[in-house]
C-alpha cells in the first residue's frame, strides 16, 4: 500500500503487518472478542457462585434483595441500554466518517454513564446508611437469616462493585476517543477503534442487562 | 474496504425492543409466577443479550469466526454452570432436585448452615 505523503499528520491506515484494511480490521475486533470471551468467564464465575448460594438460601436471599430499590434498578438498566444506543450510532457515525459526531454520541454515552454511576452511588450511600455493608461494623439487615443475608450483600456488592470499575474504564476509553473523535481522527477507512471500544461497553451492558434481575427481582414484594 | 455498514433504522428498532423487553421484565417480576419467576426473568435477559451482541455488536453482520468467539465465551460459560450446577443437582442442594428427592441419603449433607 502506498505511504501516505509526508505532510499528513497520521500514519498510514493499514499497518505493516497486515495485507489490507479488511484483514487489518478483522484482526482488530476478534482480538477484543478474545479478550470479551474472558470477561464473561469473568463474570460467570461470580455468577455461577451467587446462583449456587441463592439456591441454596432462598428465603435469605429474597429478604436481603427487597432492601434493593427496583425503581433505581430500572432506570439504570435503560439508561445502560441508551448508552449502547448512542455508541453505537458512535460506529456508525465513524464509518461513515462524520468524526465530530462520533465525538458527540459518545459524549452522551458518556453522560448517561455518569447517570447510571450516580444512581449506584447514591443505592451505595442508602445501604451504607441502613448498616447493609456487610464488611462494616454493625451490619443488621433485619429479618431471619441474618449471616445468608450478609452473604447476599456480598455478592452484591462484588457484582456491582466489579462491574462499575469496568464501566468507569470504559468511560475513560470512551472519553480518549471522543476527544480524538473532536479532533477529526475518525474517517470510513480508521474507525475499528470506535467498533472495538463500542464491543467492550456494550459487554458492559450486556453484564448489567443479567445482573438487574439477579439480584433485584427475587421474588419482589408484591 | 469497509465492511457493512448497519442502517442506524437497525439501532433505533433493536433499541425499541430492549426498552419493551425491560418494561416486560418488570411486569413479569410481579406476576404471581411463582418458582418460574427466575426462569422467565433470564429467558428475558438472554433475549435482551442476544439482540445487543447480534445488532449493536455486529455478529449477525460480521464474519464466522466472530461468531465462532462470540459463541465459545458463552459455551464455555455454559460449560461452568452446567457442570458445577449438576454436582450441586446431585447433593439435592437445588430447589428441583429437593422437589424430586425429599428424603435426602444419610450420607449427602445438605447446605451448609452458616
Amino acid at each position: 500500500m502506498p505511504e501516505e505523503i509526508a505532510d499528513m499528520p497520521h500514519e498510514p491506515a493499514l499497518a505493516e503487518q497486515f495485507d489490507d484494511l479488511h484483514q487489518q480490521r478483522f484482526a482488530d475486533t476478534l482480538g477484543m472478542w478474545i479478550f470479551l470471551a474472558t470477561e464473561v468467564l469473568l463474570f460467570g464465575g461470580i455468577f455461577a457462585g451467587y446462583t449456587v448460594y441463592r439456591m441454596a438460601y432462598p428465603e435469605a436471599f429474597t429478604l436481603a434483595s427487597h432492601h434493593l430499590s427496583i425503581p433505581l434498578g430500572t432506570i439504570n438498566t435503560a439508561v445502560l441500554l441508551g448508552s449502547s444506543l448512542m455508541v453505537a450510532l458512535a460506529v456508525h457515525a465513524a464509518q461513515t466518517g462524520r468524526s465530530k459526531v462520533v465525538g458527540n454520541m459518545l459524549a452522551g454515552a458518556l453522560v448517561l454513564g455518569t447517570v447510571f454511576l450516580g444512581i449506584k452511588a447514591v443505592e451505595y450511600t442508602t445501604e451504607w446508611r441502613h448498616h447493609l455493608v456487610p464488611w462494616m461494623e454493625g451490619f443488621n439487615p433485619g429479618g431471619a437469616h441474618p449471616e445468608w443475608q450478609r452473604l447476599y450483600y456480598v455478592f452484591y456488592f462484588i457484582m456491582t462493585g466489579t462491574h462499575a470499575v469496568h464501566m468507569i474504564i470504559g468511560m475513560a476509553v470512551l472519553g480518549v476517543i471522543a476527544v480524538k473523535g473532536w479532533r477529526g481522527a475518525y474517517t470510513a477507512e480508521r474507525y475499528v477503534t470506535v467498533e472495538v471500544a463500542g464491543l467492550y461497553w456494550h459487554f458492559v451492558d450486556i453484564v448489567w442487562v443479567f445482573l438487574f434481575p439477579a439480584l433485584y427481582l427475587i421474588h419482589v414484594k408484591q | 474496504m469497509i465492511e457493512h455498514v448497519v442502517p442506524v433504522r437497525v439501532y433505533y428498532v433493536i433499541f425499541g425492543w430492549l426498552m419493551a423487553l425491560l418494561v416486560v421484565t418488570l411486569v413479569a417480576a410481579y406476576l404471581p409466577l411463582g418458582g418460574w419467576g427466575t426462569l422467565v426473568a433470564f429467558t428475558i435477559a438472554t433475549v435482551k443479550a442476544v439482540l445487543i451482541l447480534l445488532y449493536f455488536m455486529h455478529v449477525r453482520y460480521g464474519s464466522r469466526l466472530i461468531w465462532i468467539a462470540a459463541t465459545a465465551a458463552f459455551l464455555w460459560l455454559g460449560i461452568l454452570l452446567v457442570l458445577t450446577l449438576s454436582d450441586y443437582e446431585a447433593r439435592g442442594w437445588t430447589p428441583a432436585s429437593e422437589m424430586l428427592r425429599p428424603d435426602r441419603p444419610a450420607d449427602i449433607p445438605p447446605p451448609p448452615k452458616l
